[in-house]
């Protein structure tokens, strides 16, 4: 009966439902007899797990009640026997998925909407400054690939001065041709193809931020092409990526090919990629290939003294700078189309080239 | 910031066993789990368990005073109950397709590391209530779950007085409790 008694005082005691004086006189039985404090420590602990433990068994219970009343009235389901009213909850459940999960898709557009607008306004602003300033540095420190042309051609108007050279490439099947802004110095422009055929061309925006430039074929001899194989890549491109380019250093078109050393240009230039290529005067303007033949840049320009390290302007400014032109509202470049997909994936290379091929031209420019 | 008083007051309702508040966060949030589990190689019946084990989650931190959410509930609980499911995966040597919903998650290892230790804690109570036998189970159970007093347990249990009771109380918990500590000191 005393063990009873004294287990009786420990619950009491570690309760406190002692009086004072009765806690007073526990508490210096505690000190005085170690058995009685181990007891208390004891049961102290058991009485922690048993509250512990006691707690959740309530808690699980009413969790469990929980869920069977709301799956008896129809609002949650365990996929068994499904009531009318079940079924109509069931379907706004799925609805409700279905917004949760537009929700989710509409952040990610917002998110991509954000992004876009933090990887466009640097070049709107006060990065221009930092571009063009950048752009006089390789102007004084690289030699353009600006070809002197001194043939004479059918198409180019009499007593009208060939000055510049360089590659072009179509990049709308209506007769949009992309190539560098320092490829056309002149006024006018021809733009011969691989098989020897050539078009007049206008010049219709030149970009020299960008150093990029947009002609149109304007020939009655031209036929629209009916698709593009390759595509223009709207995202970055990877460190080490094989490439492949197609030009015209000379009159034949000629194939090189190398990889992406560096995410920069020149002096860090976040315009360009550095490549490792082998690069000569006329390749300027010509469309850098990844091996899925996506066109990943522009060759522009190639460092001097530095053996095959030449440049591209990112397609991504292809992009950027046609949806500038859209905002002008400028004439006849509003409906340009230009697409990311690229047909020639899988393909073995000389396959893709003939089918590259045709797309990439000889582009001459004169002055009157 | 409506919202946020919301969620506050739905966990001071959890933390306070509210039905009300259980009600609720089990109608916002348990559809999201089941299609998750439904999704990822689990029945309906995992459904309810894994949804069960976060809210005990929820509810113990809730219980705790310097408990904080940094996140929203929905959230929390997804996260807690995804790491469940993928833990129970792994027991079991199933995989999943790892079909991930577009609901963002939040890190919750600590807490799974609590939950695990808890659940040990449990079960060794659970165990050795078990192993009791009646009617001491049913006695102890009586006096420290439902929280019933000595009198009310000598009427339901025919003991001709409370001291009986208290008498025969002393004895299952001397018994609960030695078959507690050497489950518990072994799991130490």
């Amino acid at each position: 009966m005393d063990d009873i008694l004294l287990q009786e005082a420990v619950e009491r005691y570690l309760k406190n439902e002692m009086s004072e004086q009765e806690r007073a006189y526990f508490d210096q039985l505690r000190t005085s007899t170690p058995e009685i404090d181990q007891m208390v420590v004891e049961h102290a602990m058991f009485q922690h797990e048993m509250d512990f433990y006691a707690n959740r068994r309530r808690i699980k219970s009413q969790f469990h009640d929980t869920y069977n009343k709301l799956l008896q009235q129809g609002i949650l389901q365990d996929g068994t026997e499904k009531t009318t009213g079940g079924k109509i909850i069931q379907l706004f459940h799925r609805y409700k998925r279905v917004t949760g999960i537009a929700a989710a898709v509409g952040g990610a557009i917002a998110l991509v909407i954000s992004g876009l607008v933090v990887y466009l306004s640097p070049v709107n602003n006060n990065q221009l400054v930092q571009l063009s300033k950048d752009i006089e540095v390789i102007k004084r420190n690289q030699q353009y690939q600006g070809n002197l042309i001194n043939e004479v051609k059918s198409k180019i108007p009499e007593n009208a001065r060939l000055i510049s050279g360089g590659t072009g490439f179509m990049i709308d099947t209506k007769g949009y041709l992309l190539t560098n802004a320092h490829v056309l110095k002149g006024s006018g422009a021809v733009v011969i193809n691989g098989k020897g055929e050539e078009f007049k061309a206008n010049i219709l925006h030149i970009d020299q931020q960008r150093d990029l430039a947009i002609l149109k074929i304007d020939d009655p001899e031209f036929e629209p092409m009916r698709s593009l194989p390759y595509g223009i890549r709207k995202t970055k491109s990877e460190l080490g990526e094989e490439i492949f380019t197609l030009g015209y250093p000379r009159n034949d078109i000629v194939y090189g090919e190398g990889y992406l050393s560096s995410r920069s240009g020149f002096n860090s230039d976040t315009l360009t990629y550095q490549l490792q290529i082998s690069a000569n005067p006329g390749n300027s303007g010509g469309p850098v290939f990844n091996g899925q033949g996506e066109i990943i840049g522009v060759l522009s320009t190639r460092q001097a003294q530095v053996e095959g390290a030449a440049f591209a302007v990112k397609s991504g400014y292809i992009y950027s700078m046609l949806a500038d032109v859209k905002k002008t509202g400028a004439d006849g470049l509003s409906n340009i189309k230009i697409n990311s997909r690229s047909s020639l994936r899988g393909m073995e290379r000389k396959e893709q080239i003939v089918r590259i091929e045709n797309c990439v031209f000889f582009v001459k420019a004169y002055e009157k | 910031m409506k919202g946020d008083t919301n969620e506050q007051a739905l966990l001071k309702g959890l933390a306070s066993n509210d039905s009300r508040a259980i009600e609720t966060l089990y109608k916002d949030h348990f559809g999201m789990v089941q299609s998750y589990i439904l999704q990822n190689n689990g029945s309906y019946d995992d459904a309810r368990d894994i949804f069960q084990e976060a809210m005990i989650v929820l509810y113990e931190k809730a219980q705790s005073d310097n408990f904080v959410l940094t996140c929203q509930i929905k959230t929390y609980v997804y996260s807690i109950c995804r790491r469940l499911w993928l833990k129970r995966l792994q027991q079991q040597g199933r995989y999943s397709q790892s079909v991930e919903n577009l609901e963002e998650t939040v890190g919750v290892e600590e807490e799974i590391e609590d939950h695990e230790k808890r659940n040990a804690a449990f079960a060794i109570m659970d165990r050795a209530l078990g192993s009791l036998g009646e009617p001491c189970k049913s006695l102890l159970e009586g006096y420290y779950i439902q929280q019933k007093d000595m009198q009310q347990l000598a009427e339901m249990f025919g003991y001709t007085n409370a001291d009986n009771a208290k008498n025969q109380k002393y004895k299952c918990l001397m018994r609960l409790k030695k078959l507690f500590f050497t489950q518990y000191n072994i799991g130490e």
